[in-house]
């Protein structure tokens, strides 16, 4: 600390910084905060939440769709492609909302819809909300990870079968981690702008962070606060995503052969 | 003295010139029919739209029609980008506290919307355990929360998204203003899933005084400008000619 504090531009920025942070919390309106409290905290967790389960559920189907791309049958490779193409080309709010809405627009067609065992699910917002982020998920990362089999290289593959090694087991041990690896630091960018997407899910009637902070804003008339918290919590959140994704990295072995 | 003469004149000359600037009136860029939804050329039509170009030609002013959303509509006003609102807002003593209101120009009655057989009335007994959508930071939702604490409460960005869900079946009510769920009864959705069950208990404190013109604090030119033309288009009969386009009943209120 006492060397990284030596040099005087450093210590002129880390005062200007806390100047800025210093004069937020003492000039601008924070009296809300104690009353939304409870809300925000709530927020955050459906944020984070969604993040990481719609990420996790994504990344399995973009493991399936990027093998298929890169090693599987026409049949199997041509479809994949197609998924990936459209999912990138359509904007992810035009998918939920066709998902939500459009879906929604069919249940009056079928009452019996209402009556089944799966309308305690189908009536709420959230599962529109996982399947149009997981299903992105899987056509951003199903294109990263096509280039991540595609660049293990061929001879590990050979060398493999050669000794004899089964067809799934080459996969488990020696293609797939070498893959994931190679994917790892896009992955986690990827990861950062998720969480950066689930704002969406507020124009479908969930409250995440988002959602709580325009909320915020609508019954207090206060417009910039609320605003500020949303940038801290995002950027803490993204942190802990950058630093998680490092650790993982440090904690994969690096070798190659 | 010829300095300050010579000022004076620059600023009465100047002074004249800022009054001939158009009052910006915002409306919600949410479509809001039949009171203010764009045409397919996009042109605002509705019956706020002809009784903003109605007051503003009463008060002989030139108006800029300027669409803003509505969660940004009063920040936008206190900001200065509009100068005055008029989206249907109600008056409340929430907003009071920030804006300045006019007298009202209209008021209509609150009700609720269910589905077609649902056999609900509009009473928290009624609704006690059942799922009522309303848009947010309006005063149906205010409402819902405090006379049917007992009900779970949706809040939706515009009332539409509402009533969608409310055609799929996923909420089981829907709180609004009269007219508003006069025009969504008037759709095939409307008519084929819903019904309407009827007004809900008047409370003034919350579902307000009626609408009025959001304007700035202390602008109370502007106010007096915008009572003068409301009153004067209520008596010549404009303001009824205009309500006849519309709606089969005065939504003026008492």
């Amino acid at each position: 600390m006492g060397d990284f504090l030596r040099p005087l531009h450093r210590r002129i920025m880390l005062a200007i910084a806390l100047a800025i942070v210093g004069s937020c919390v003492w000039l601008l309106n924070w009296e809300w905060l104690p009353k939304y409290m409870p809300v925000i905290l709530s927020g955050i967790w459906i944020t984070a939440w969604m993040t990481v389960v719609t990420m996790v559920l994504g990344m399995v189907c973009a493991v399936l769709l990027g093998i298929a791309q890169a090693a599987g049958p026409v049949w199997l490779a041509w479809p994949a492609k197609a998924y990936c193409t459209v999912i990138r080309g359509t904007p992810l709010l035009l998918q939920l909302w066709l998902l939500y809405f459009g879906l929604g627009s069919f249940f009056p067609l079928f009452p019996e819809i209402r009556q089944s065992f799966l309308w305690p699910i189908l009536r709420q917002a959230w599962p529109y909300a996982v399947l149009a982020l997981t299903m992105s998920v899987a056509g951003y990362e199903g294109e990263v990870m096509r280039g991540a089999f595609k660049g293990v290289p061929h001879g590990q593959l050979e060398a493999a079968k050669a000794m004899g090694m089964p067809r799934f087991t080459a996969f488990r041990r020696i293609w797939l981690p070498q893959a994931v690896h190679r994917a790892l630091p896009t992955i986690g960018g990827e990861t950062v702008l998720q969480m950066k997407s689930t704002p969406l899910i507020a124009t479908i009637s969930i409250f995440d962070i988002y959602g709580v902070a325009r909320r915020i804003t609508q019954d207090t008339l206060i417009v910039y606060e609320p605003l500020l918290m949303l940038a801290v919590v995002y950027m803490t959140m993204a942190g802990i995503i950058v630093l998680f994704f490092r650790w993982l990295e440090s904690r994969l072995p690096t070798r190659t052969a | 003295m010829k300095k300050i003469a010579l000022a004076l004149a620059a600023a009465l000359a100047f002074g004249t010139a800022a009054n001939a600037a158009p009052v910006k009136v915002g409306i919600a860029a949410e479509p809001y029919p039949p009171f203010a939804s764009p045409d397919a050329a996009g042109n605002w039509t509705g019956w706020e739209v002809d009784i903003i170009n109605a007051v503003c030609k009463a008060a002989e002013m030139e108006c800029k029609i300027t669409p803003v959303a509505w969660e940004g509509i009063i920040p936008s006003l206190t900001g200065g980008q509009i100068d005055a609102i008029m989206a249907s807002m109600s008056i409340t003593a929430e907003r009071e506290k920030v804006i300045d209101f006019s007298d009202k120009y209209y008021n209509t009655p609150t009700v609720i919307v269910a589905a077609k057989g649902s056999g609900l009335k509009p009473t928290p007994e009624s609704l006690k355990g059942k799922i009522i959508g309303v848009q947010v930071s309006t005063i149906h939702e205010a409402y819902v929360k405090a006379h049917f604490p007992e009900s779970e409460l949706k809040t939706y960005q515009t009332t539409d998204e509402g009533f969608q869900d409310l055609a799929a079946g996923r909420i089981d009510a829907s709180q609004a203003d009269s007219i508003a769920i006069d025009a969504f009864m008037a759709t095939d959705a409307g008519k084929a899933c819903c019904e309407v069950i009827g007004a809900v208990a008047d409370d003034p404190a919350i579902l307000g005084a009626g609408v009025g013109v959001g304007l700035r604090k202390g602008d109370t030119a502007l106010k007096d400008k915008f009572n003068a033309a409301i009153k004067k288009i209520r008596e010549d009969g404009t303001y009824d000619e205009i309500t006849k386009k519309y709606f089969s009943s005065s939504i003026y209120g008492n």
